[in-house]
Parts: C-alpha cells; sequence; structure tokens
C-alpha cells in the first residue's frame, strides 16, 4: 500500500461553492488516473459555519482518509487558523492575496482578477489547484463542459475563460509546489460516493419502490433513486414520516414489489415498531440505515458506527434477520444488491449498515459488471395456487412459498399477530411456539451463508485489528505502517455483522497474539457481540466517538504507536 | 355477481349485537354485488376491533399495526393497482394512532376505499375515549369527562378537499352498501365514516341513539357543493346526515406514474440496459 499522495483540503463556510470546487477536482483527477479517496465534513446548516471537502488522491492503493495536509484551500480565514497545525512539512495553503496565510507557505491568488465576478471563483480555484497537481487542462474542459452545458454556450465559454486565465497564472506560480507524478491508474472508472452505489446497487437488483422521510446522511440514496426513477421505472415517495415510510414498504413488498427504505438512527428509531412487523409478517426488506452519532439528533451531519445495537436488536420480539457493513463504495453496491436476494429468499428484514463518512466518501470505481451479477430471487407470481395456500406454511428450513396476492386463487393473509400457517390470529400455545421456531430457522440458512470477514495481512501475524464497516480502510493503512517498522499485523475486517459464523474468524483470532478492537463508538459494540458470541475477549480497543471518521494516525496514536 | 359464500364465514371475536357484524355483512354484499372476486381484493387494517376484519372475511389480507393501515394500504396499490384496496380500521387507529397517516392519505390520493367504523369509544382496550368520544362523555380512563373536543373526520377530510368523503351507519345496511359501492367504484382516496355502535363500552351512543339521528341526504344533495358539504359536516348532534357528503374529482397519485399502467410493479423486468447508460453518466 505504498502511496505517493497528496491530501488536498478544501475548507470555507457553507454556502461558498468547496463542494462544487471539491466534486469538479476529484472527478479531474480521477478522469486523469488518479485514485481518489473524499471525507465531507460538514455542518448542520446551509450557511456560514465551517466546512471541509477533503480529497486524498495519488497513484497506489488509497483506502484511508489521513490528517496531515499538503494542499489546504481555504475559502476564509478561519480555514487557514484551524488547519494551519495539520499540514506537513511541505504543505502550502492556496488562498485569495487579501487573507493572511499565517506564516505558511502560500500561493496567494489575485482571486478579484481572474474572476470577473465572485460566481466564478469556484473555477478558478478550481483551476489554480488542478494546475500546481499538474492536471492537465483537456480534462479540466471536458469537465466544464459537461458541467455547465445545460446552462447554455455562454457560462461554458466564460468559466473556459476563467479556467484558461487562472491556469496561466498559475503557471508562473508553479515553482512552490510539486505535482503530482504521472497517473497510473485506469481513467474511465466511475467517481461516486457510497449512498449512489448503494441505489445503483438497488436499481441493478430490480428495486421498484423507494420511502423515506428526509434525513442526513441518508437522505442521498433516496435523492438517487429519484434522479434514475423515470427512466428506471420506479416509485419514490417521501412519506409523511419514518413510521409511514417502512409501513408502506411493508405493504409494496406484500404486492411483490422489491422495497428500499433508507434512514439514519433517528428516523430509523421511529420505524422499529414496522421492524418488529417485518419480523413477523416475514417480509423481505432491504433497509438502509446510515449512522451518524446520537443519542437523538446528537451530531447530525458527522459520523459514527454506534447504531449496530439498534439494528440488531430493532423490534419487539424475537425474529432473524441479517446485517451488512459495507466498506467500501464498491461494498456498498454489492452488498445492496446481496440483500435483496437474501431478504427474499429468507422472507426477513436485512439492514445495509453504513455511516456518514462512507455515505458522502467519493472514490473512482470500476464501473459495475451487470453482466456478471447472479439474478436476484423473485416471490412466486405464477397463476397457480388455490384456496388452500397457507401464508406461514411449516418448514424444514422455516422459509413458507411466498405467494403475491392478485395472481392466483390463493388468497395471502399477512398478520401482525402470532397466526396460524394461513395467517390467521391465535393464541394456541402450540402453534406459537411452531411457528416462532419456524421462523427463527431461518437463521440456520442465514449463518450458512454470512459472508466470511476479509483479511488483510500476512499469515500467522502476531497482532490483528478487528473492525467492521468503513473502518477497514483506515485500519489496513495503520496496519500497513506498522508493518513498514517490522511488525507483523493483520485486520480482520467485517462487511456482515449478523449473524455471525464464529468458524470463519475464530482460528485466525486464537492464534494471535494481540487482538484490537477498531470501532466508532463508545463502548466498542461489535467487540462485545463477538465476546457474547464466542466467548472470545478483545486484548484492546481503539475507539472513536468524536463525530470524525478513523485516520491512520489516529490508531496509531491511540496504539502507542509512531506514525511511520 | 358473485356468491357471498365466496367471501367466507368465520367466527368472530366480536360481542354479539356489534355493530362490526353488519358493517362486514354491508362489505361482502357490496364486495358480490360489484362482483369482485376475494383474489382481486387487498383488505388492508390495522388495530383494534375493527381491524380483525380481515381475518374474518376471504379476501387477500393484510393486518398490519395500530395506526398504520393506511401507509400499507397505500404502498400495496401502487405496488399493484390491479388490486382493489379496502383499509378497514376503528377510530382510534385511523384518527388517533394514525392521525399524520390519514391527513397525509388525504393529500396523497391514492385510489383506495377507508372503511372507518367509528364507535367513538376505544373498545379492543375496554372503555377509554377515543378521538371521537363527545365532549363530557364519562368513561373509566375519563371519570370527570372527556375535555378534548371531538375530531370531525368527515369536516377534516372535506376542509382538506379529500376526493370523496361520506358517512354511513351500520343499523342501516341497505344504505351503507349502496355508499360502499360509490366509494369502492370512485377512483380516489375515499373514506367511508361509519358509525358502527360498541354495545359493551359506549352506553351513550348506542344503536338507538343513531338510528334517532340518522338521516339519509336528500336525492337532489350536491357533493361537489365544498360549501355545502362542510356545513353538512357539521350537522352532529339532535340531527346526523349520512351519505356521500363530499365528492371531488381529483387525479390519483398511482394514475400519475405511466408504467404502473403496465400492471404490477413485480412483473415489470429490471432494464439493466438503462442502468448501464446511467452508470457512464458517473464516467
Amino acid at each position: 500500500m505504498e502511496t505517493k499522495d497528496k491530501h488536498i483540503v478544501i475548507g470555507g463556510e457553507a454556502g461558498q461553492g468547496l463542494v462544487t470546487i471539491g466534486q469538479m477536482l476529484t472527478k479531474a483527477l480521477a478522469r486523469s488516473g488518479y485514485e481518489v479517496l473524499v471525507a465531507q465534513h460538514y455542518m448542520s446548516r446551509v450557511r456560514g459555519g465551517h466546512n471541509t471537502y477533503r480529497i486524498r488522491t495519488g497513484n497506489g492503493e488509497i483506502v484511508s482518509p489521513v490528517d496531515g495536509i499538503d494542499i489546504l484551500v481555504a475559502l476564509d480565514q478561519e480555514t487557514v487558523s484551524r488547519h494551519k497545525a495539520n499540514m506537513t512539512e511541505s504543505g502550502i495553503v492556496i488562498l485569495d492575496e487579501t487573507l493572511d496565510p499565517e506564516g505558511l507557505k502560500a500561493v496567494r491568488v489575485p482571486f478579484k482578477e481572474l474572476a470577473p465576478r465572485p460566481i466564478y471563483q469556484n473555477i478558478a480555484g478550481l483551476a489554480v489547484v488542478a494546475e500546481l497537481l499538474g492536471i492537465g487542462q483537456e480534462v479540466l474542459q471536458k469537465l466544464i463542459r459537461n458541467t455547465f452545458r445545460r446552462k447554455g454556450d455562454e457560462v461554458v465559454t466564460q468559466n473556459l475563460t476563467v479556467l484558461d486565465e487562472a491556469c496561466r497564472w498559475t503557471e508562473a506560480h508553479k515553482s512552490s509546489c510539486t505535482p503530482l507524478p504521472p497517473a497510473e491508474g485506469d481513467s474511465g472508472r466511475m467517481v461516486i460516493h457510497g449512498n449512489e452505489a448503494i441505489a445503483l446497487g438497488a436499481l441493478a437488483a430490480g428495486v421498484k419502490c423507494c420511502f423515506f422521510y428526509p434525513m442526513t446522511p441518508a437522505t442521498s440514496v433516496a435523492q438517487n433513486l429519484i434522479t434514475y426513477a423515470e427512466r428506471m421505472q420506479l416509485i419514490v415517495e417521501q412519506a409523511e414520516d419514518e413510521v409511514a415510510a417502512l409501513n408502506m414498504g411493508l405493504g409494496s413488498v406484500y404486492a411483490g414489489a422489491k422495497t428500499l427504505v433508507p434512514t439514519s438512527g433517528g428516523g430509523f428509531a421511529l420505524m422499529t415498531e414496522a421492524v418488529s412487523l417485518a419480523g413477523v409478517m416475514e417480509s423481505p426488506i432491504v433497509i438502509v440505515l446510515a449512522q451518524r452519532p446520537g443519542p437523538a439528533t446528537g451530531l447530525p451531519t458527522r459520523t459514527e458506527q454506534a447504531d449496530l445495537n439498534l439494528a440488531l436488536y430493532a423490534g419487539h420480539g424475537e425474529f432473524p434477520r441479517a446485517i451488512y457493513a459495507p466498506a467500501t463504495v464498491e461494498d456498498c453496491f454489492e452488498l445492496t444488491y446481496r440483500s435483496f436476494d437474501v431478504t427474499e429468499r429468507f422472507q426477513t428484514p436485512v439492514f445495509v449498515l453504513t455511516d456518514q463518512y462512507l455515505a458522502d466518501s467519493y472514490r473512482a470505481v470500476h464501473k459495475f459488471d451487470l453482466a456478471a451479477l447472479a439474478p436476484v430471487a423473485e416471490p412466486d407470481t405464477g397463476n397457480e395456487g388455490d384456496r388452500s395456500y397457507k401464508r406461514y406454511a411449516f418448514t424444514e428450513d422455516g422459509v413458507s412459498p411466498r405467494k403475491l396476492p392478485g395472481f392466483s386463487e390463493a388468497l395471502v393473509l399477512a398478520d401482525c399477530h402470532e397466526h396460524t400457517e394461513d395467517g390467521h390470529i391465535t393464541e394456541s400455545m402450540d402453534v406459537r411456539v411452531a411457528m416462532n421456531d419456524k421462523r427463527m430457522r431461518k437463521e440456520q440458512g442465514m449463518r450458512a451463508e454470512t459472508l466470511a470477514p476479509r483479511y488483510f495481512g500476512d499469515e500467522g501475524a502476531s497482532r490483528i485489528l478487528v473492525c467492521w464497516g468503513s473502518t477497514e480502510g483506515p485500519a489496513r493503512e495503520a496496519a500497513a505502517r506498522m508493518r513498514r517498522k517490522g511488525a507483523r499485523v493483520g485486520v480482520l475486517s467485517f462487511t456482515q455483522v449478523w449473524p455471525l459464523a464464529p468458524e470463519s474468524f475464530m482460528p485466525l483470532l486464537e492464534n494471535a497474539e494481540e487482538v484490537i478492537g477498531i470501532e466508532g463508538n463508545a463502548t466498542a459494540q461489535f467487540m462485545k457481540l463477538i465476546r457474547q458470541e464466542t466467548g472470545f475477549k478483545v486484548h484492546r480497543t481503539v475507539l472513536r466517538y468524536d463525530g470524525r471518521p478513523f485516520t491512520p494516525r489516529y490508531i496509531l496514536q491511540n496504539l502507542g504507536e509512531e506514525e511511520g | 355477481m358473485i356468491d357471498i359464500k365466496e367471501y367466507g364465514e368465520y367466527t368472530t371475536s366480536w360481542c354479539p349485537g356489534c355493530g362490526n357484524h353488519d358493517v362486514l355483512k354491508a362489505l361482502k354484499q357490496t364486495l358480490s354485488e360489484l362482483n369482485l372476486a376475494p383474489r382481486d381484493v387487498a383488505h388492508v387494517s390495522g388495530i383494534g376491533q375493527a381491524a380483525k376484519a380481515p381475518h374474518y372475511i376471504s379476501l387477500n389480507g393484510f393486518n398490519g399495526l395500530h395506526g398504520r393501515g393506511l401507509p400499507s394500504a397505500q404502498a400495496v396499490k401502487l405496488a399493484n393497482p390491479a388490486l382493489t384496496v379496502i383499509a378497514e380500521s376503528g377510530d382510534g387507529c385511523n384518527y388517533g394512532e394514525g392521525g399524520n397517516h390519514f391527513l397525509a392519505a388525504i393529500r396523497r390520493n391514492v385510489d383506495l376505499t377507508l372503511l372507518a367504523h367509528d364507535n367513538q369509544i376505544y373498545g379492543l382496550t375496554k372503555g377509554q375515549a377515543s378521538p371521537t368520544t363527545m365532549e363530557g362523555h364519562v368513561t373509566k380512563s375519563q371519570p370527570g369527562g372527556v375535555y378534548n373536543s371531538p375530531f370531525n373526520p368527515v369536516a377534516v377530510a372535506i376542509g382538506m378537499k379529500c376526493s370523496f368523503v361520506a358517512r354511513a351507519f351500520s343499523g342501516n345496511v341497505p344504505h351503507l352498501v349502496s355508499v360502499m359501492k360509490q366509494a369502492i367504484r370512485h377512483k380516489g382516496f375515499a373514506l367511508v365514516d361509519i358509525f358502527s355502535p360498541c354495545i359493551s363500552f359506549n352506553k351513550v351512543n348506542t344503536f338507538g341513539w343513531y338510528k334517532q339521528r340518522c338521516y339519509e341526504l336528500p336525492a337532489d344533495y350536491d357533493p361537489t357543493d365544498w360549501h355545502g358539504a362542510m356545513e353538512k359536516a357539521q350537522e352532529f348532534g339532535e340531527r346526523i346526515p349520512i351519505g356521500v357528503l363530499y365528492k371531488n374529482p381529483r387525479p390519483t397519485l398511482d394514475s400519475r406514474y405511466d408504467f404502473l399502467q403496465k400492471g404490477p410493479l413485480c412483473k415489470q423486468p429490471v432494464d439493466h440496459g438503462t442502468l448501464d447508460t446511467i452508470m457512464d453518466g458517473y464516467l
């Protein structure tokens, strides 16, 4: 994981256009063939406040955000003061000539001269950074044409002029920054973030309905589906509240439509009643839970991994469920796709447990190969069936044949009470026990298909970092830095956190001298889950719950290691 | 006309003499007269005595959660518009626990019929006040009498220009059947608020009480006149009008989706070709 990379941080107030610069720069870098990894730090407000858009870019594998800043694009003075302590030795700040670089090595840009109107300052800023990094102007020109095409030729031309002038101005000031080495990667990759990948995964699986109530950081899953709703012919409906959203989801699922419900912790808390309904009704539904720090409203726009217990135990009563935890943007696509298959086959809710950092993190990924995807399970829409049909028929594996209303003479009765095989209310002790057992039997089938955790590192590593979800990247990079100093360190990364299949990882943990749990919460929820399921207690933990994503430095410092 | 026996015969847990028996009888007759086969109807409910209805009739059924029948019912219709969707629950479910969903359903206007059993009391939990319980009504939970002013479902619905608003009385089955038929035939969200006396826990609003007061709207009543309908909706006391109070034909949500005209969503294939083009947009 040797990287020759740069960490670019664009900082300023919300509304200053830092996301525009950031997104265009990200695309320009990816299209030039560099790796990119974006972390967005923003405040819960539309204007003002201090936000940053952070791009780590270069050649080689880049899997984690970092702390040290190589290029700081300061749209205001606060950005300089806040971040100057994090500048690397060769770090430079790019700022307007009227701002004070506060002693940092600086490129002071006459933005007023370069941009005829403030609206063009974004492009001027983009041009300066891109030119310093050595990105070809052609890539930027194409990007500008694509971005502003809909606004008309005049806007395109004006932006191109600003780009040209800003690039020329920068050329004269290039000596202050070493450009990136020539790009080694594929320039034809998609630039998408976690939530976009989730939406694409759902579309690939044939999602037909999405019900949601807007809540950061889950909203962009629904927003992306809305963008493609007409072309992909699906219904995305903004519900009156989260309670309605999941109950609607169970209605559409009953009628046979593959359905996705995205939300975040506070919204999910409201949905737990319907999660329980999905459990007893045996409804196949995919719920995306994008974590942010709580309790209650917490830090609405920050990141955390503290809703594992919520997803694991949501809903009263006992019923099986599966919880996936994507670590990468590719995982977001693949695990969402897989969720639709698993939920249909086992007829019980399936969760995609992500977080703000991953949800908003752009990466350059190869276009997903739709032809290579195994088909997703479908309910029975055949016209065979009669009045003897039993929605909840007892079966060996606990999965009853699922028919849909309206396709045959079979009547489908879905019920929230404990019920008989044909879906009618019952208070019979025997039926209760048999039906509960039937539902719980599905867990065995699900467990047999649990994804084994991914292992990175040498065989027989003496130290193992255990993580789940988006913490994989920072853990891998921390381990790589430890290895460079001669340590034998491995990373065990769980992309499915329930049900667990201990035989797939216990030998590894038991053979290690030290097992270190790394997760984004204060109580080591997943490490406790491992202990609960296996009796194994990790030796140490590194926890983060300040609302920021893990970085290798954070992990190493907390382990008392030198950064390397 | 479909034989009424097709809709089954079940033992219920309703008290003998409960108004719900008549509502169930009227529903079966309505479906039979409308020639709606059990397989083509989805019957959705929440929680409460009325909400047990899907267990007492042979139809496709979705017995969901307290107050949440309407969200599920709307989504059933959106996912498969070929189904005739009937939501059925009580006043507590629809106007209390599910109040927000009731308002949203009126606004969203999905083509379905809500049969709201209105007995002005909580029956399943044995006699607490419901949103429609009259002011001053003494119950075990409201020993000093109800001090909340009652919710007027038809006035609220008409106020929001709901697509179809009717009131009926389970003690007048032929009239109830005629109202149910109009509601189910109506394209859009149709509310039928049905007085269905609770003989065990509401000793005020009894069969006799309603019988004395309910009168059928005259033949020349114009349900498209909003102001007139609002006025009729306020009539609740010595005289209570029953019948179709208000009609407002407006586009249903389901009719706004062209692709729904092609049939149920689960039968529509995934278009990987288009998705591939969409992904090209990110390159």
